[in-house]
């Protein structure tokens, strides 16, 4: 048997396709996780990120955080702060947000670094107090810069969700970690299929996204 | 004389005025300047004269280290900075336009931070668009989708568009190519003619500074000032050696500008029509050379006596006439340009279509030069005639 066989093998059997264990169940709560993490990175990455970007302080120190947070194995860390902490959501989403903050502070610092100084100097020229200069001159200019450190946080967390089942939470971990155990491959290949298209959703959410939010001035078409 | 040549009083005084930096740098040394009203005053010189900084120091973009600068008397540090700024039009090289905005939008912007409506400020802005000469028909396009000219266009009646008394420029026309700067440079002086803003304008090109400004400061290296003078005295009395230097070598000739055409006498008697008589010819024959003109009066081309035949003057062998100038409008450089161009020495004078109303000789352009300038004899302490061979 192939893997195709086993992904053709898991998804034809209609028993995984309801109850608590079935697909749609375990998607929901997959992209519940995946959300509230990128949530929770966005609201510490984006701020931080923009205020440094605009004022131009703090890079090197931003950077030295962002390597830090990096270098950290997200499922070793998962481990020791469920032994400190115990089971539940908070200590899945710990690692997850360290994972995803990194990217979308740098790449934001960056997108609001790299905006070209004249605009912001005719804004504040004529009169435009900072908090609008960043958020109404150099946002619209690094959002596509911006979108792509969100997207590339995103699909980290997509696939790293999956950690979660390890301490015996949901989502699509559940079928990778069940399979394992089980030795049952069809459920193993299954949930990595799931998880693969799942991150190419995301992608094409943000593209998406892109297509929406950027001015057609910055795209240039 | 065009309005922006005429001096109101002081809008701007700036007294004494630093700028030091942390480090020690000194952008600019006590200057004392007084900007009239309603006028264009050029701040020029080299790179690192601190004119910018200067500049710069009117609206706060950067705080002076000592000396005040008032604004229609009143210190520019007692108001709110963000007040102040709205209170001035801001135009800086490349335009700085914010490329996520449509022109419109980018038009708009200060009418919509003052709290005017999206469709007030809108209408503002097409009404702007064709102060500055811009089509209404490029409001929905991107920066993007201009050239250089046209966005720079855009940063001008952006900073216009809350109705400023003020605008401060830096440099707003050295990216662009010669022909596009003449074009905006014409565009800002018609402007000016009918909106008569007091705008302060930094070049570090002197020919822009002398067509453009009403009074010009020259700075030198160090922040300070060489000289402040209208653009004639500065061309015929150079305050010391770095200003003479800076002006160029050709500020006799350049002086002229400052002179009108109006004054020259013309002669109409070596201009012959293309169907003149012998008798006619007769009588011009004794100038070396005629001018050929066709049925209408316009200029044709010059040709020796000799060679022309009464009654049917072929044209083909005629020499050009070079560029001609019209009294009315013109100075006596152009006049002297068109002699000096002419292969016979003379120039040939036009009327508003084209018609030949006589032509001067290189000589007698000289004179008028002479006489113009012993007219000035007060301000020009080194007077220019060795521009005229």
């Amino acid at each position: 048997m192939n893997v195709l066989d086993f992904a053709g093998a898991f998804f034809g059997d209609g028993a995984h396709w309801h109850g608590y264990d079935g697909i749609p169940q375990r998607l929901l709560e997959h992209v519940q996780y995946s959300l509230l993490a990128l949530g929770l990175a966005a609201l510490i990455g984006l701020p931080v990120g923009l205020v440094t970007g605009h004022t131009g302080r703090g890079g090197n120190a931003l950077a030295l955080v962002a390597t830090a947070a990096r270098a950290l194995p997200s499922f070793g860390l998962l481990v020791l702060i469920v032994i400190m902490m115990g089971f539940g959501l908070l200590p899945v989403m710990i690692p997850l947000v360290i994972l995803a903050v990194p990217p979308i502070l740098v790449t934001t610092y960056e997108a609001v670094r790299s905006v070209d100084p004249a605009p912001v100097d005719a804004a504040r020229g004529m009169g435009m107090r900072e908090g609008r200069i960043l958020l109404q001159v150099e946002l619209p200019v690094a959002l596509p810069l911006i979108l792509s450190g969100l997207r590339s946080a995103a699909i980290q967390i997509v696939s790293t969700a999956t950690i979660a089942a390890y301490v015996s939470l949901g989502g699509l971990g559940r079928y990778i970690v069940d399979g394992l155990y089980q030795r049952d491959y069809e459920k193993v290949v299954g949930g990595a299929t799931l998880v693969a298209v799942l991150a190419l959703v995301t992608l094409a959410l943000f593209w998406a996204a892109g297509r929406l939010a950027v001015s057609p001035g910055v795209r240039r078409r | 004389m065009s309005a922006h040549r005429r001096v109101f009083g002081a809008l701007i005084r700036m007294d004494s005025v630093t700028k030091r930096y942390p480090d020690g740098t000194v952008a600019v040394d006590r200057l004392s300047l007084e900007i009239p009203d309603r006028s264009i005053t050029v701040l020029v010189g080299p790179s690192g004269c601190g004119k910018t900084t200067t500049l710069r120091m009117i609206n706060r973009m950067v705080e002076p280290s000592e000396g005040t600068i008032l604004l229609d008397g009143e210190d520019v540090t007692r108001q709110p900075v963000t007040t102040l700024r709205r209170s001035m039009g801001y135009v800086i090289q490349n335009a700085g336009l914010f490329q996520h905005r449509t022109i419109v939008d980018n038009i708009a912007t200060v009418p919509r931070m003052l709290g005017r409506s999206k469709r007030e400020a809108r209408e503002r802005a097409a009404e702007l668009m064709e102060r500055v000469g811009l089509d209404t028909a490029l409001a929905r396009r991107y920066p993007y989708q201009l050239s250089g000219g046209q966005q720079q266009r855009v940063g001008v009646a952006r900073a216009l568009a809350a109705d400023p008394p003020v605008l401060l420029m830096d440099e707003p026309f050295s990216a662009v190519d010669p022909v596009v700067r003449k074009g905006l440079q014409d565009e800002l002086l018609r402007i000016q003619d009918e909106l008569g803003k007091t705008i302060v304008f930094v070049t570090h090109d002197i020919d822009e500074a002398i067509r453009l400004g009403t009074m010009v400061a020259v700075m030198r290296e160090g922040g300070r000032l060489a000289q402040y003078a209208p653009p004639a005295e500065l061309l015929s009395a150079p305050a010391d050696a770095f200003v003479e230097d800076f002006l160029g070598a050709d500020r006799g000739v350049r002086r002229l500008s400052f002179f009108p055409a109006a004054g020259l006498e013309l002669t109409t008697v070596p201009v012959v029509p293309v169907d003149a008589t012998a008798k006619r010819l007769g009588a011009a024959a004794k100038s070396p050379y005629l001018l050929v003109t066709d049925v209408d009066g316009r200029p044709l081309g010059w040709s020796e006596p000799r060679d022309l035949t009464p009654g049917d003057i072929g044209t083909d062998r005629l020499l050009p006439y070079g560029r001609p100038f019209t009294p009315g409008t013109d100075s006596l450089r152009a006049a002297l340009d068109c002699a000096v161009l002419s292969p016979t020495g003379w120039a040939v004078a036009v009327d508003a279509d084209g018609k030949v109303l006589g032509v001067v000789s290189q000589s007698a352009i000289g004179e008028a030069i002479r006489t113009a300038h012993a007219g000035h004899a007060g301000a020009a302490s080194a007077p220019v005639t060795g521009a005229v061979s």
